[in-house]
Protein backbone atom coordinates (compact mmCIF):
# COMPACT_ATOMS: atom_id res chain seq x y z
CA UNK A 1 0.00 0.00 0.00
CA UNK A 2 2.94 1.91 -0.03
CA UNK A 3 2.67 5.78 -2.52
CA UNK A 4 4.94 7.26 -4.21
CA UNK A 5 5.80 10.51 -2.45
CA UNK A 6 4.70 13.63 -4.32
CA UNK A 7 4.73 17.13 -2.67
CA UNK A 8 1.48 19.27 -3.09
CA UNK A 9 1.80 23.49 -2.25
CA UNK A 10 -1.73 24.73 -3.13
CA UNK A 11 -4.66 23.53 -0.47
CA UNK A 12 -6.53 21.26 -3.34
CA UNK A 13 -9.93 21.53 -4.49
CA UNK A 14 -10.93 18.08 -2.62
CA UNK A 15 -9.72 19.60 0.93
CA UNK A 16 -12.26 19.28 3.44
CA UNK A 17 -10.35 21.26 5.87
CA UNK A 18 -10.75 25.01 6.71
CA UNK A 19 -8.06 26.59 8.80
CA UNK A 20 -6.65 26.24 12.19
CA UNK A 21 -8.87 27.64 15.31
CA UNK A 22 -7.70 28.44 18.72
CA UNK A 23 -10.10 26.02 21.10
CA UNK A 24 -10.11 28.51 23.80
CA UNK A 25 -10.75 32.19 21.84
CA UNK A 26 -11.83 31.06 18.55
CA UNK A 27 -9.06 32.79 16.65
CA UNK A 28 -8.50 31.52 13.21
CA UNK A 29 -4.83 31.18 11.38
CA UNK A 30 -3.99 29.75 8.38
CA UNK A 31 -3.07 26.16 7.52
CA UNK A 32 0.95 26.31 8.38
CA UNK A 33 3.33 24.83 11.15
CA UNK A 34 2.44 26.45 14.08
CA UNK A 35 -0.14 25.01 16.83
CA UNK A 36 0.07 28.36 19.91
CA UNK A 37 -2.65 31.11 19.81
CA UNK A 38 -0.91 34.19 19.84
CA UNK A 39 -3.28 35.84 21.86
CA UNK A 40 -4.35 33.51 24.89
CA UNK A 41 -1.62 30.54 23.99
CA UNK A 42 -4.78 28.11 23.69
CA UNK A 43 -4.17 25.29 21.51
CA UNK A 44 -5.06 25.24 17.57
CA UNK A 45 -7.66 23.18 15.96
CA UNK A 46 -8.44 22.07 12.52
CA UNK A 47 -11.40 23.11 11.39
CA UNK A 48 -13.51 20.80 8.39
CA UNK A 49 -16.47 22.23 6.00
CA UNK A 50 -18.62 19.76 7.82
CA UNK A 51 -21.37 20.35 5.23
CA UNK A 52 -19.12 19.47 2.35
CA UNK A 53 -18.14 16.08 3.92
CA UNK A 54 -21.81 15.29 4.37
CA UNK A 55 -22.44 15.51 1.09
CA UNK A 56 -19.21 14.03 -0.74
CA UNK A 57 -18.87 10.94 2.29
CA UNK A 58 -20.80 7.88 2.82
CA UNK A 59 -20.47 4.33 4.72
CA UNK A 60 -19.57 3.05 1.45
CA UNK A 61 -16.92 5.37 0.07
CA UNK A 62 -15.55 4.58 3.91
CA UNK A 63 -15.88 1.09 2.68
CA UNK A 64 -14.46 1.16 -0.30
CA UNK A 65 -10.93 2.84 0.50
CA UNK A 66 -8.05 1.59 1.92
CA UNK A 67 -7.85 -1.06 5.09
CA UNK A 68 -6.03 1.80 6.79
CA UNK A 69 -6.55 4.95 8.48
CA UNK A 70 -6.38 6.51 5.10
CA UNK A 71 -10.34 5.41 4.39
CA UNK A 72 -10.92 8.18 6.20
CA UNK A 73 -9.09 10.85 4.55
CA UNK A 74 -12.01 13.60 4.36
CA UNK A 75 -11.76 13.88 8.34
CA UNK A 76 -7.71 13.78 8.42
CA UNK A 77 -5.70 17.62 7.61
CA UNK A 78 -3.93 16.50 4.60
CA UNK A 79 -4.46 17.47 0.91
CA UNK A 80 -3.07 14.96 -0.74
CA UNK A 81 -4.49 11.27 -2.81
CA UNK A 82 -1.58 10.01 -1.77
CA UNK A 83 -1.09 10.03 1.72
CA UNK A 84 2.14 7.88 3.64
CA UNK A 85 0.25 4.43 4.02
CA UNK A 86 1.91 2.17 5.62
CA UNK A 87 -0.92 0.25 6.62
CA UNK A 88 -1.50 1.88 9.51
CA UNK A 89 -5.24 1.08 11.62
CA UNK A 90 -7.94 -1.17 11.36
CA UNK A 91 -6.18 -2.87 14.17
CA UNK A 92 -8.80 -5.24 15.43
CA UNK A 93 -11.85 -4.62 17.36
CA UNK A 94 -12.12 -8.20 19.72
CA UNK A 95 -14.92 -9.16 21.97
CA UNK A 96 -13.46 -9.93 25.19
CA UNK A 97 -15.42 -12.36 26.70
CA UNK A 98 -13.20 -14.12 28.86
CA UNK A 99 -11.89 -10.56 30.77
CA UNK A 100 -15.83 -9.44 30.57
CA UNK A 101 -16.73 -12.36 32.63
CA UNK A 102 -14.15 -12.43 34.66
CA UNK A 103 -15.06 -8.44 35.31
CA UNK A 104 -18.71 -8.62 35.72
CA UNK A 105 -19.69 -7.35 32.04
CA UNK A 106 -21.40 -8.49 29.35
CA UNK A 107 -20.28 -6.87 26.35
CA UNK A 108 -16.57 -5.65 26.48
CA UNK A 109 -14.91 -4.80 23.16
CA UNK A 110 -11.02 -4.28 23.05
CA UNK A 111 -9.61 -2.15 20.21
CA UNK A 112 -6.05 -3.31 19.80
CA UNK A 113 -3.55 -1.01 18.58
CA UNK A 114 -0.83 -3.30 20.05
CA UNK A 115 -0.90 -4.23 16.72
CA UNK A 116 -1.18 -1.28 14.71
CA UNK A 117 1.55 -1.20 12.24
CA UNK A 118 4.37 -0.05 11.54
CA UNK A 119 5.89 0.15 15.40
CA UNK A 120 2.75 -1.26 17.49
CA UNK A 121 1.36 1.60 19.21
CA UNK A 122 -1.48 4.34 17.81
CA UNK A 123 1.05 6.36 17.61
CA UNK A 124 1.74 5.50 13.85
CA UNK A 125 -1.91 6.90 13.34
CA UNK A 126 -0.84 10.33 14.55
CA UNK A 127 2.60 10.21 13.06
CA UNK A 128 1.11 9.12 9.48
CA UNK A 129 -0.53 12.46 9.49
CA UNK A 130 1.67 14.65 11.22
CA UNK A 131 4.15 13.30 8.03
CA UNK A 132 2.38 13.19 5.60
CA UNK A 133 1.47 17.37 6.44
CA UNK A 134 5.31 17.69 7.17
CA UNK A 135 6.00 16.84 3.77
CA UNK A 136 2.88 19.25 2.52
CA UNK A 137 4.26 22.01 4.12
CA UNK A 138 7.80 20.95 2.91
CA UNK A 139 9.32 19.95 6.13
CA UNK A 140 12.53 17.97 5.34
CA UNK A 141 13.56 16.88 8.99
CA UNK A 142 11.12 16.34 11.26
CA UNK A 143 11.07 15.58 15.02
CA UNK A 144 9.34 14.67 18.41
CA UNK A 145 9.18 14.67 21.94
CA UNK A 146 8.45 11.24 22.89
CA UNK A 147 8.02 8.92 26.04
CA UNK A 148 9.26 5.83 23.69
CA UNK A 149 6.26 4.35 21.38
CA UNK A 150 6.57 7.97 19.44
CA UNK A 151 9.81 7.94 18.59
CA UNK A 152 9.82 4.43 17.22
CA UNK A 153 7.17 5.69 14.77
CA UNK A 154 8.68 9.04 13.79
CA UNK A 155 11.36 6.76 13.38
CA UNK A 156 10.01 4.20 11.20
CA UNK A 157 7.49 6.17 8.85
CA UNK A 158 10.51 8.84 8.66
CA UNK A 159 12.41 6.31 6.84
CA UNK A 160 9.88 4.98 4.91
CA UNK A 161 9.18 8.60 3.61
CA UNK A 162 12.74 9.33 3.10
CA UNK A 163 12.28 12.37 5.80
CA UNK A 164 15.78 13.42 8.13
CA UNK A 165 14.70 12.20 11.50
CA UNK A 166 16.07 13.86 15.27
CA UNK A 167 14.15 12.39 18.30
CA UNK A 168 14.53 13.84 21.90
CA UNK A 169 13.32 10.88 24.51
CA UNK A 170 14.07 10.68 28.31
CA UNK A 171 17.43 8.76 28.84
CA UNK A 172 15.76 6.48 31.34
CA UNK A 173 13.30 4.57 28.92
CA UNK A 174 13.16 1.12 28.73
CA UNK A 175 15.38 -0.73 26.79
CA UNK A 176 12.96 -1.96 24.32
CA UNK A 177 11.60 1.44 22.96
CA UNK A 178 15.11 2.98 22.76
CA UNK A 179 16.59 0.11 20.31
CA UNK A 180 12.85 0.02 18.26
CA UNK A 181 13.78 3.50 17.58
CA UNK A 182 17.46 3.21 16.67
CA UNK A 183 17.45 0.54 14.62
CA UNK A 184 15.99 3.03 11.54
CA UNK A 185 18.74 5.08 11.95
CA UNK A 186 17.31 8.47 13.13
CA UNK A 187 19.61 10.92 15.57
CA UNK A 188 18.23 10.33 18.85
CA UNK A 189 18.79 12.41 21.70
CA UNK A 190 18.72 10.88 25.61
CA UNK A 191 17.65 13.96 27.25
CA UNK A 192 18.83 13.27 31.10
CA UNK A 193 15.65 14.63 32.66
CA UNK A 194 11.62 13.38 32.41
CA UNK A 195 9.17 13.52 29.61
CA UNK A 196 8.03 17.20 31.01
CA UNK A 197 11.59 18.43 30.44
CA UNK A 198 12.32 16.87 26.83
CA UNK A 199 9.42 18.48 25.88
CA UNK A 200 10.39 21.84 27.29
CA UNK A 201 13.85 21.25 25.40
CA UNK A 202 11.55 20.52 22.47
CA UNK A 203 9.95 23.88 22.06
CA UNK A 204 12.52 25.52 22.61
CA UNK A 205 14.46 23.68 19.36
CA UNK A 206 11.70 24.22 17.60
CA UNK A 207 11.84 27.88 17.93
CA UNK A 208 14.92 27.79 16.48
CA UNK A 209 15.25 24.84 14.11
CA UNK A 210 13.07 24.38 11.48
CA UNK A 211 11.78 21.16 12.26
CA UNK A 212 8.88 19.82 11.96
CA UNK A 213 8.02 18.67 15.08
CA UNK A 214 4.87 16.38 15.28
CA UNK A 215 3.84 17.16 18.76
CA UNK A 216 5.02 20.79 18.85
CA UNK A 217 4.69 22.93 15.30
CA UNK A 218 2.71 19.89 13.68
CA UNK A 219 0.66 19.19 16.46
CA UNK A 220 -2.99 20.38 15.28
CA UNK A 221 -2.66 17.72 12.29
CA UNK A 222 -0.73 14.98 14.57
CA UNK A 223 -3.57 14.63 16.99
CA UNK A 224 -6.13 14.69 14.41
CA UNK A 225 -5.19 11.10 13.39
CA UNK A 226 -6.24 10.01 16.90
CA UNK A 227 -10.04 10.86 15.92
CA UNK A 228 -9.17 6.89 13.78
CA UNK A 229 -9.73 5.56 16.80
CA UNK A 230 -13.04 6.55 16.98
CA UNK A 231 -13.80 6.23 13.37
CA UNK A 232 -13.08 2.82 13.33
CA UNK A 233 -14.59 1.47 16.60
CA UNK A 234 -17.91 3.11 14.85
CA UNK A 235 -17.35 1.33 11.93
CA UNK A 236 -16.24 -1.94 13.46
CA UNK A 237 -19.24 -2.01 15.42
CA UNK A 238 -21.65 -2.12 12.53
CA UNK A 239 -21.88 1.85 12.29
CA UNK A 240 -22.88 2.64 15.81
CA UNK A 241 -21.70 3.81 18.81
CA UNK A 242 -20.48 1.86 22.36
CA UNK A 243 -22.35 3.31 25.36
CA UNK A 244 -18.81 3.77 27.21
CA UNK A 245 -14.98 3.63 26.19
CA UNK A 246 -11.98 3.92 28.45
CA UNK A 247 -8.89 4.98 27.13
CA UNK A 248 -5.68 5.50 28.71
CA UNK A 249 -4.58 9.25 30.06
CA UNK A 250 -1.03 10.72 29.13
CA UNK A 251 -1.18 13.93 27.62
CA UNK A 252 -5.03 14.20 27.33
CA UNK A 253 -4.72 14.27 23.91
CA UNK A 254 -5.94 11.11 22.36
CA UNK A 255 -9.32 11.13 24.60
CA UNK A 256 -10.38 14.64 23.71
CA UNK A 257 -9.75 13.55 20.10
CA UNK A 258 -11.86 9.69 20.38
CA UNK A 259 -14.54 11.97 21.53
CA UNK A 260 -14.42 14.55 18.32
CA UNK A 261 -14.03 11.22 15.84
CA UNK A 262 -17.63 9.83 17.89
CA UNK A 263 -18.81 13.68 17.04
CA UNK A 264 -17.89 14.57 13.51
CA UNK A 265 -19.52 10.94 12.48
CA UNK A 266 -22.71 12.20 14.34
CA UNK A 267 -22.14 14.95 12.79
CA UNK A 268 -22.21 14.00 9.16
CA UNK A 269 -24.75 11.58 9.65
CA UNK A 270 -22.52 8.19 9.31
CA UNK A 271 -23.80 6.70 13.34
CA UNK A 272 -26.63 7.80 14.90
CA UNK A 273 -26.48 10.23 17.80
CA UNK A 274 -25.44 8.54 21.41
CA UNK A 275 -23.97 9.64 24.38
CA UNK A 276 -21.02 8.23 25.04
CA UNK A 277 -19.77 8.01 28.28
CA UNK A 278 -15.48 8.86 28.22
CA UNK A 279 -13.34 7.13 31.27
CA UNK A 280 -9.48 7.42 31.15
CA UNK A 281 -6.83 6.03 33.12
CA UNK A 282 -3.88 7.32 34.67
CA UNK A 283 -1.01 5.41 36.65
CA UNK A 284 -1.53 6.76 40.29
CA UNK A 285 2.33 7.59 39.99
CA UNK A 286 1.34 10.19 37.20
CA UNK A 287 -2.33 11.19 37.78
CA UNK A 288 -2.31 15.13 37.67
CA UNK A 289 -5.66 14.92 35.48
CA UNK A 290 -7.46 11.98 37.48
CA UNK A 291 -6.23 14.38 40.57
CA UNK A 292 -7.83 16.93 39.12
CA UNK A 293 -11.41 15.24 38.43
CA UNK A 294 -11.33 13.89 41.70
CA UNK A 295 -11.25 17.42 43.15
CA UNK A 296 -13.34 19.16 40.81
CA UNK A 297 -10.87 21.31 39.76
CA UNK A 298 -10.77 23.30 35.85
CA UNK A 299 -7.44 23.12 35.88
CA UNK A 300 -4.54 20.61 36.10
CA UNK A 301 -1.58 21.14 38.88
CA UNK A 302 1.67 19.85 37.33
CA UNK A 303 3.50 16.79 39.19
CA UNK A 304 6.64 14.73 38.93
CA UNK A 305 6.30 11.46 37.59
CA UNK A 306 7.04 8.40 39.45
CA UNK A 307 5.63 5.05 38.01
CA UNK A 308 6.53 2.32 35.49
CA UNK A 309 4.10 3.47 33.25
CA UNK A 310 6.66 5.70 31.25
CA UNK A 311 4.83 5.46 27.97
CA UNK A 312 1.81 7.50 30.14
CA UNK A 313 4.15 9.51 32.44
CA UNK A 314 3.03 12.75 31.05
CA UNK A 315 3.34 15.48 34.43
CA UNK A 316 2.17 18.33 32.49
CA UNK A 317 -0.77 17.37 30.47
CA UNK A 318 -1.40 19.96 27.70
CA UNK A 319 -4.45 18.52 26.88
CA UNK A 320 -5.28 17.53 30.50
CA UNK A 321 -8.24 20.18 31.15
CA UNK A 322 -10.29 19.11 28.06
CA UNK A 323 -9.85 15.34 29.25
CA UNK A 324 -11.26 16.62 32.59
CA UNK A 325 -13.82 18.24 31.14
CA UNK A 326 -15.10 15.49 28.23
CA UNK A 327 -15.43 13.09 31.42
CA UNK A 328 -17.41 15.18 33.62
CA UNK A 329 -19.72 16.06 30.75
CA UNK A 330 -19.99 12.30 29.35
CA UNK A 331 -21.06 10.87 32.51
CA UNK A 332 -17.62 9.32 32.66
CA UNK A 333 -14.50 9.03 35.41
CA UNK A 334 -11.17 8.99 35.36
CA UNK A 335 -8.89 6.93 37.96
CA UNK A 336 -5.37 5.92 38.51
CA UNK A 337 -4.21 2.77 39.89
CA UNK A 338 -0.98 1.51 41.30
CA UNK A 339 2.30 -0.21 39.96
CA UNK A 340 0.94 -3.30 40.87
CA UNK A 341 -2.26 -3.19 39.83
CA UNK A 342 -0.93 -2.19 36.65
CA UNK A 343 1.40 -5.44 36.58
CA UNK A 344 -1.65 -7.21 37.48
CA UNK A 345 -4.17 -5.50 34.47
CA UNK A 346 -1.13 -6.69 31.95
CA UNK A 347 -1.20 -10.50 33.14
CA UNK A 348 -5.26 -10.13 33.46
CA UNK A 349 -5.21 -9.01 29.37
CA UNK A 350 -3.15 -11.51 28.35
CA UNK A 351 -4.54 -14.19 30.02
CA UNK A 352 -7.76 -13.90 29.78
CA UNK A 353 -7.62 -12.02 25.73
CA UNK A 354 -4.40 -13.62 24.52
CA UNK A 355 -3.24 -9.86 23.93
CA UNK A 356 0.18 -8.84 25.24
CA UNK A 357 0.26 -4.83 25.89
CA UNK A 358 3.02 -2.81 27.93
CA UNK A 359 2.18 -0.40 30.37
CA UNK A 360 -0.22 2.06 29.36
CA UNK A 361 -2.55 -1.25 28.48
CA UNK A 362 -1.98 -2.68 31.94
CA UNK A 363 -3.11 0.66 33.44
CA UNK A 364 -6.05 0.99 31.22
CA UNK A 365 -7.31 -2.58 31.90
CA UNK A 366 -6.42 -2.18 36.22
CA UNK A 367 -9.14 0.97 35.80
CA UNK A 368 -11.38 -0.62 33.95
CA UNK A 369 -11.46 -3.62 36.51
CA UNK A 370 -11.81 -0.77 39.34
CA UNK A 371 -14.46 1.43 37.65
CA UNK A 372 -16.53 -2.24 37.21
CA UNK A 373 -15.94 -2.86 41.14
CA UNK A 374 -17.04 0.59 41.79
CA UNK A 375 -20.02 0.06 39.60
CA UNK A 376 -18.81 2.81 37.79
CA UNK A 377 -19.50 0.82 34.46
CA UNK A 378 -22.95 -0.86 34.08
CA UNK A 379 -22.32 -4.96 33.01
CA UNK A 380 -25.38 -3.99 30.33
CA UNK A 381 -22.76 -1.19 28.66
CA UNK A 382 -21.42 -1.85 25.28
CA UNK A 383 -17.96 -0.58 26.46
CA UNK A 384 -14.75 -0.63 24.23
CA UNK A 385 -11.43 -0.33 26.02
CA UNK A 386 -8.35 0.81 24.08
CA UNK A 387 -5.06 -0.91 24.31
CA UNK A 388 -2.58 1.37 22.90
CA UNK A 389 0.84 -0.22 22.66
CA UNK A 390 2.51 -3.71 22.97
CA UNK A 391 4.18 -5.82 26.22
CA UNK A 392 7.39 -6.70 23.72
CA UNK A 393 8.15 -3.07 24.51
CA UNK A 394 8.46 -2.94 28.02
CA UNK A 395 9.18 -6.38 28.85
CA UNK A 396 11.22 -5.34 32.14
CA UNK A 397 7.71 -3.66 33.93
CA UNK A 398 6.84 -7.68 33.91
CA UNK A 399 9.83 -9.59 34.71
CA UNK A 400 10.06 -11.21 37.96
CA UNK A 401 6.19 -11.34 38.27
CA UNK A 402 5.48 -13.82 35.70
CA UNK A 403 7.14 -17.05 36.60
CA UNK A 404 9.83 -19.32 34.94
CA UNK A 405 9.57 -22.03 31.96
CA UNK A 406 9.90 -25.70 33.96
CA UNK A 407 13.34 -26.31 32.82
CA UNK A 408 13.62 -30.51 32.52
CA UNK A 409 15.92 -33.26 31.02
CA UNK A 410 15.11 -34.07 27.06
CA UNK A 411 13.63 -37.16 28.60
CA UNK A 412 10.21 -38.65 29.19
CA UNK A 413 10.50 -39.38 32.59
CA UNK A 414 11.60 -35.61 33.62
CA UNK A 415 8.80 -34.23 32.06
CA UNK A 416 6.13 -36.53 33.45
CA UNK A 417 7.18 -35.82 37.13
CA UNK A 418 7.38 -31.61 35.76
CA UNK A 419 3.43 -31.95 34.94
CA UNK A 420 2.87 -33.96 37.41
CA UNK A 421 4.24 -31.33 39.91
CA UNK A 422 2.72 -28.36 37.91
CA UNK A 423 -0.70 -29.69 38.41
CA UNK A 424 -0.05 -30.03 42.38
CA UNK A 425 2.01 -26.84 42.66
CA UNK A 426 1.77 -23.17 42.53
CA UNK A 427 3.83 -22.05 39.17
CA UNK A 428 5.58 -19.60 41.49
CA UNK A 429 6.75 -22.36 43.35
CA UNK A 430 8.27 -24.24 40.05
CA UNK A 431 10.16 -20.85 39.10
CA UNK A 432 13.58 -22.33 40.98
CA UNK A 433 13.48 -25.86 40.88
CA UNK A 434 15.44 -27.91 38.24
CA UNK A 435 13.21 -31.10 37.64
CA UNK B 1 18.85 41.92 38.71
CA UNK B 2 19.30 40.74 35.31
CA UNK B 3 18.27 37.16 33.84
CA UNK B 4 17.77 36.18 30.46
CA UNK B 5 14.50 35.17 28.90
CA UNK B 6 13.66 32.86 26.18
CA UNK B 7 10.98 33.90 24.08
CA UNK B 8 8.27 31.64 22.05
CA UNK B 9 7.87 32.48 18.49
CA UNK B 10 4.63 33.46 19.23
CA UNK B 11 5.61 36.79 21.27
CA UNK B 12 8.61 37.39 19.18
CA UNK B 13 6.82 39.98 16.95
CA UNK B 14 7.15 41.99 20.41
CA UNK B 15 10.94 41.45 20.86
CA UNK B 16 11.92 42.19 16.94
CA UNK B 17 12.36 38.74 16.40
CA UNK B 18 14.73 38.23 19.30
CA UNK B 19 14.80 34.78 20.98
CA UNK B 20 16.12 35.62 23.55
CA UNK B 21 16.83 38.85 25.67
CA UNK B 22 17.84 40.17 28.71
CA UNK B 23 15.48 41.62 31.51
CA UNK B 24 15.46 42.95 34.77
CA UNK B 25 13.30 41.75 37.91
CA UNK B 26 13.42 39.94 41.60
CA UNK B 27 10.62 38.14 41.00
CA UNK B 28 8.46 36.66 38.02
CA UNK B 29 5.81 39.23 38.89
CA UNK B 30 8.46 41.62 38.53
CA UNK B 31 9.97 40.66 35.52
CA UNK B 32 6.31 40.38 33.64
CA UNK B 33 5.67 44.44 34.62
CA UNK B 34 9.85 44.92 32.91
CA UNK B 35 8.77 42.60 29.78
CA UNK B 36 5.74 45.19 29.08
CA UNK B 37 7.74 47.90 30.03
CA UNK B 38 10.26 46.94 27.41
CA UNK B 39 7.77 45.95 25.13
CA UNK B 40 4.42 46.87 25.27
CA UNK B 41 1.44 44.60 24.93
CA UNK B 42 3.74 41.48 26.03
CA UNK B 43 2.12 41.20 29.10
CA UNK B 44 -1.17 41.12 27.62
CA UNK B 45 -0.70 37.56 25.79
CA UNK B 46 0.81 35.97 29.02
CA UNK B 47 -1.44 36.80 31.72
CA UNK B 48 -5.36 37.07 31.99
CA UNK B 49 -7.73 40.33 32.35
CA UNK B 50 -6.85 39.49 37.05
CA UNK B 51 -3.55 39.89 36.01
CA UNK B 52 -2.84 35.56 36.42
CA UNK B 53 -1.01 34.20 34.13
CA UNK B 54 -2.91 32.30 31.41
CA UNK B 55 -3.50 28.84 31.86
CA UNK B 56 -1.53 27.59 28.64
CA UNK B 57 1.42 29.52 29.71
CA UNK B 58 4.58 27.77 31.53
CA UNK B 59 7.11 29.55 33.13
CA UNK B 60 10.42 27.81 33.75
CA UNK B 61 13.42 29.38 35.89
CA UNK B 62 16.64 27.24 35.25
CA UNK B 63 14.22 24.70 33.98
CA UNK B 64 12.30 24.36 36.96
CA UNK B 65 8.64 25.00 36.66
CA UNK B 66 7.66 27.43 38.78
CA UNK B 67 4.21 25.49 40.04
CA UNK B 68 7.26 23.75 41.77
CA UNK B 69 8.75 26.52 42.84
CA UNK B 70 6.72 29.96 44.70
CA UNK B 71 4.50 30.66 41.29
CA UNK B 72 4.69 34.21 40.04
CA UNK B 73 6.66 35.00 43.52
CA UNK B 74 9.72 32.61 42.36
CA UNK B 75 12.82 34.60 43.14
CA UNK B 76 14.94 35.51 40.34
CA UNK B 77 18.88 36.24 41.01
CA UNK B 78 21.22 37.38 38.65
CA UNK B 79 22.25 35.68 35.71
CA UNK B 80 18.87 33.41 35.71
CA UNK B 81 17.37 32.11 32.84
CA UNK B 82 13.65 32.51 32.56
CA UNK B 83 11.87 30.54 29.66
CA UNK B 84 8.16 30.67 28.56
CA UNK B 85 6.92 28.11 26.89
CA UNK B 86 3.70 27.20 25.49
CA UNK B 87 1.91 24.65 27.63
CA UNK B 88 0.19 22.96 24.34
CA UNK B 89 2.81 20.57 23.38
CA UNK B 90 4.20 17.10 23.48
CA UNK B 91 1.91 13.78 24.17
Amino acid sequence: MTQAIQTQTALSSAATFTALKCKECGEEYELKATHVCEFCFGPLEVTYDYSKLSQTVTRETIQAGPNSIWRYRPFLPVETDTPIDVGTGMTPLVQANRLARRLGLKKLFIKNDAVNMPTLSFKDRVVSVALTRARELGFSTVSCASTGNLANSTAAIAAHAGLDCCVFIPADLEAGKILGTLIYGPTVMAVQGNYDQVNRLCCEVANSHGWGFVNINLRPYYSEGSKTLGYEVAEQLGWQLPDHIVAPLASGSLFSKIYKGFQEFIKVGLVEEKAVRFSGAQAEGCSPIAQAFREGRDFVTPVKPNTIAKSIAIGNPADGVYAVDIARKTNGNIESVNDAEIIEGIKLLAETEGIFTETAGGTTIAVLKKLVEAGKIDPEETTVTYITGNGLKTQEAVQGYIGEPLTIEPKLDSFERALERSHTLGRLEWQQVLV
Amino acid sequence: MAVKVLIPTPLQKFTKDQAAIECDGGTITELLDSLEQNFPGIKARLCDDQGELRRFVNFYVNSEDIRFLDGKQTSLSEGDEVSIVPAVAGG
